[in-house]
């Protein structure tokens, strides 16, 4: 028997004096909400993590290195349920946050770890006579970090970061086993509620290409505005 | 070898070309594949290692022995496909599952696809709360948090409710039952909204059974049917008179009682839900009305 296709759904009445669609576009902005905070979380620690995993000091290296591992090696739904279940249950004061604080910092630890692993693999790749040569400028270690390496080491990531942060959108799927209504809980209640399963599943699937895509152009602008001329591709 | 990818190939065709006939797929591989759930607790659930029980799957085994002798095969090989809310519909559709004995709700919006059983199970849709909470009546939840499971419907008659009776509540869904109940028990939510025979089991399963009880107005009856492909006349009506003769025979209440008043694996715990009145009526006088048929009385 063909499919006999439905797509009328989206207008029925959720029961709650809105249609589907509307329903639908607000899972969207908890999607794109849920992933830009997780994505700021990510940059900001991402950042700092890696670098510390090439400064001088044993400690800290230590440090970055313990954080990179332990995030980077339990599988990320797991990490959702520590967030959720877990921690709020030893730390009573968390138990105050809602379940959106607490999915953005689990995501955004998550793919901190990974982005952290770039920057440290940007600022490897540099050649060591430009560290020198800020010591020889008498830059101190923070200076020649802020406006020779970093500068230079975060335009050599910005490929992988856009692979990141077309993940982080993606990844923010788990966010529906913690009841945020993003796009995930969206397909899997309303195909429930309509049986247009079909419908529904290639709607919400549209609006993570198109959501995606669009982190790809704005990366790919970026990656355009910010190449060094000469360098990485830059001569073109 | 050969032999056998023609067979598989003849299989396959099979299933390509006679997809609405059913029976004849059955007699001509020997095979029928039926489709269960992994955890719903009593109707379809697993015991691990690929074993599946419950009252549904009883149900339906018994259904698939009265199909192998009245097309008088001397074996039937019975192929258990675990399947979720998600997919159930379009397996059966599409010919991978034969025959679905889990816990579907009987629709109008899914008759239009598929094809019903005569009812076999009727669960109404209530709340578990905390003993404590004093929560008695769904006018209650006004400001309340109120939980249940991503990918049911009982939420969706929760929300017409809550219009209608002009009361406000928050609602948050758990990723599956266990997990709903888990944010009931640590105090997310103050009530939890299913269909009662997954709340009493639930409820008998947990630490402490005294501390919830199951309250509240009954949102909805939904009849829960064993699923079948559309448009196929023939193998409808041999597992209607299946189910017609275990409903005379007063068989179907053994089984009933063997799944909802019995200790059940693998906890030993009884689930004590007594038939309700719903059931013995659509036991009684057969029908695969549904849901809809029942919100109108």
């Amino acid at each position: 028997m063909a499919y006999q296709w439905d797509w009328q759904v989206f207008l029925q009445d959720t029961g709650a004096g809105e249609t589907y669609l509307d329903w639908m576009m607000s899972a969207w902005g908890w999607t794109l909400a849920v992933a830009g905070s997780g994505w700021v979380i990510a940059l900001v620690a991402g950042a700092l993590i890696g670098t510390l995993r090439t400064v001088p000091s044993k400690a800290l290296q230590a440090f970055a290195t313990a954080w990179v591992e332990l995030f980077r090696n339990i599988p990320l739904l797991v990490q959702i349920f520590m967030w959720y279940h877990v921690l709020p249950a030893i730390f009573t004061p968390l138990r105050s946050l809602s379940p959106f604080v607490l999915v953005v910092f689990a995501l955004g630890f998550f793919t901190s770890s990974r982005v952290a692993e770039q920057v440290r693999a940007g600022i490897q790749s540099l050649p060591r006579g430009q560290m020198m040569a800020g010591s020889a400028l008498g830059l101190t270690l923070p200076q020649t970090y802020r406006h020779v390496i970093l500068p230079m080491a975060f335009r050599i990531i910005v490929p992988p970061l856009t692979s990141e942060a077309m993940n982080i959108i993606k990844n923010s799927s788990v966010a529906f086993a913690v009841s945020i209504a993003e796009l995930t809980l969206y397909a899997m209640q309303v195909q429930e509620e309509t049986s247009r399963g079909i419908e529904v599943y290639l709607a919400v699937t549209s609006l993570y290409i198109v959501s995606a895509f669009v982190v790809n152009r704005v990366m790919a602008f970026i990656e355009a505005r910010v190449r060094v001329p000469g360098y990485v591709g830059g001569g073109k | 070898m050969k032999k056998s990818l023609l067979i598989l190939a003849a299989a396959l065709m099979a299933a390509g070309v006679a997809q609405a006939d059913t029976l004849k797929k059955i007699k001509e591989t020997g095979k029928v594949v039926m489709g269960v759930r992994e955890s719903s607790q009593p109707l379809s659930y697993t015991l691990g290692s690929g074993k599946y029980v419950g009252y549904h799957v009883e149900i339906c085994e018994r259904v698939l022995a009265d199909i192998r002798k009245q097309l008088g095969l001397s074996q039937l090989t019975v192929e258990y496909v675990p399947v979720t809310s998600q997919n159930r519909i379009p397996l059966v559709q599409n010919g991978t599952v034969d025959i679905e004995c889990g816990s579907t709700t009987n629709n109008q919006a899914r008759q239009q696809q598929v094809a019903f059983a005569l009812t076999t199970y009727v669960t109404e849709v209530r709340m578990a709360v905390n003993a404590k909470s004093g929560i008695t009546s769904i006018n209650q939840l006004n400001g309340k948090t109120v939980v249940t499971t991503t990918g049911t419907t009982s939420v969706q008659h929760l929300r017409k409710h809550e219009r209608a009776g002009g009361i406000d509540f928050k609602e948050i869904y758990g990723k599956d039952h266990a997990d709903s109940f888990l944010i009931l028990e640590s105090g997310r939510a103050d009530a939890f909204v299913m269909d009662d025979n997954l709340l009493a089991g639930l409820i008998a399963t947990s630490k402490s059974p005294s501390d919830f009880k199951i309250v509240g107005e009954v949102l909805s009856v939904e009849p829960i049917a064993i699923m079948m492909r559309k448009d196929d006349p023939a193998f409808k009506k041999a597992v209607d008179d299946s189910i017609r003769n275990m409903m005379k025979s007063g068989e179907i209440n053994k089984l009933y009682d063997k799944w909802f008043m019995q200790p059940i694996p693998p906890k030993n715990v009884s689930v004590s839900l007594p038939m309700g009145g719903t059931l013995k009526a659509a036991i009684a006088n057969p029908n695969d009305n549904p849901m809809e048929a029942y919100a109108k009385k």
